[in-house]
């Protein structure tokens, strides 16, 4: 079977205290079901690689098939647990490691 | 070449410093280049000029906008001969046909918006892109909506601004994507409103629609107000008794 090709997300989280990282993926979950329904977001294969709650940073790892998805509902997430939040992307690489040189 | 990004709609309440500083120094940390804010006609020049201050202490370029809401087209002829020469951008809300019809052949309009969520009062259709093609003016779309809204009231939105992005395109009529944001939590980073305006297929013209398109506006429009402009294409470069 062919290796599907994935793209590594870096995110900045704005948000009013820190979210726990279930809050966090369950927000990101809830958007692309929102936007693009059970299947879709079935497709993505979005998993989350890191959390880091002292900066308010994330990476997550998606489908490169599905990326515009993923970014446009992780544009429209405005809640995260019951609290206003704002997600940007701030890197988007192929491999972890070319991501981290992106972030230095 | 960087690309520079506008974001031509931001809501600003000017009668409360800290928060206005606040938000343009997020706009420019997201990075943009270019914030066009709506003023109120009446506002002073030292209103304008403390505006500019904290713009250019954030890095950031501003532009005056004035948001012209018209009953009827003689209205919006009027406001448009007192506000023209006032304003770098002229946005004319569209609540009627009548009213979006005279702004879409006018030549002082700069962006037409469509701010109602039903779709039988959005009047963008191929008549108006049609008008709007021959003269200056550009299909504006907020975001605001499209993340304070859910479920079946987006979705129908989605409609809407699927099938005004297709006409406009159609009819080569630009697209500028603004945040229309009110609040901090609402901007969004130039290129994550280019992916929010792929919900509505824009595609290959949403960077379009966030750098070019209003950066373009407000350079046509300085240099028309500039004192040295006379007509599209012409303009003074020197004047005096040596020329």
């Amino acid at each position: 079977m062919k290796r599907s090709k994935r793209r590594y997300l870096a995110l900045q989280i704005d948000f009013d205290g820190a979210p726990t990282p279930k809050e966090f993926i369950d927000a990101v979950w809830n958007a692309v079901t929102r936007l693009y329904g059970e299947y879709g977001a079935s497709l993505t294969s979005l998993t989350l690689i890191a959390y880091n709650a002292e900066n308010k940073s994330a990476v997550i790892r998606v489908a490169l098939a599905t990326l515009g998805m993923v970014k446009a509902a992780l544009a429209s997430i405005t809640v995260i647990g019951n609290k206003e939040a704002t997600v940007h992307v701030v890197a988007v690489s192929g491999t972890i490691k070319s991501l981290n040189k992106q972030l230095k | 070449m960087k690309k520079i990004f506008a974001d031509l709609h931001l809501h600003l309440n000017l009668k409360e410093p800290i928060a206005t500083s606040r938000i343009i120094n997020k706009t420019a940390t997201l990075g943009y280049h270019l914030i066009a804010v709506p003023l109120p006609p009446e506002t002073q020049a030292d209103e304008t000029a403390k505006l500019q201050r904290i713009c250019r202490e954030a890095k950031i370029d501003f532009a005056p906008r004035i948001d012209i809401k018209a009953k009827r087209p003689d209205d919006l002829m009027q406001q448009l001969r007192r506000f023209r020469r006032r304003f770098e951008v002229v946005c004319v809300v569209c609540e009627s046909k009548e009213v979006a019809r005279q702004a879409a052949k006018d030549r002082r309009v700069d962006l037409l918006n469509f701010p109602s969520l039903d779709a039988r009062r959005r009047f963008f259709d191929r008549a108006e892109a049609e008008l709007a093609s021959n003269s200056l003016a550009a299909l504006e779309i907020d975001m605001k909506p499209l993340l304070v809204l859910e479920g079946p009231a987006r979705a129908r939105l989605l409609s809407s601004l699927r099938r005004e992005t297709a006409i406009a395109r159609e009819f080569h009529v630009p697209i500028v994507v603004s945040s229309g944001a009110t609040s901090e939590m609402l901007l969004r980073k130039p290129r994550d409103n280019a992916a929010l305006a792929s919900l509505f297929d824009l595609d290959d013209w949403s960077l379009a629609a966030v750098s070019e398109n209003p950066k373009a506006i407000v350079e046509r429009n300085r240099q028309k107000l500039s004192p040295n402009f006379v007509a599209p294409g012409i303009r003074v470069i020197r004047e005096g008794n040596d020329c």
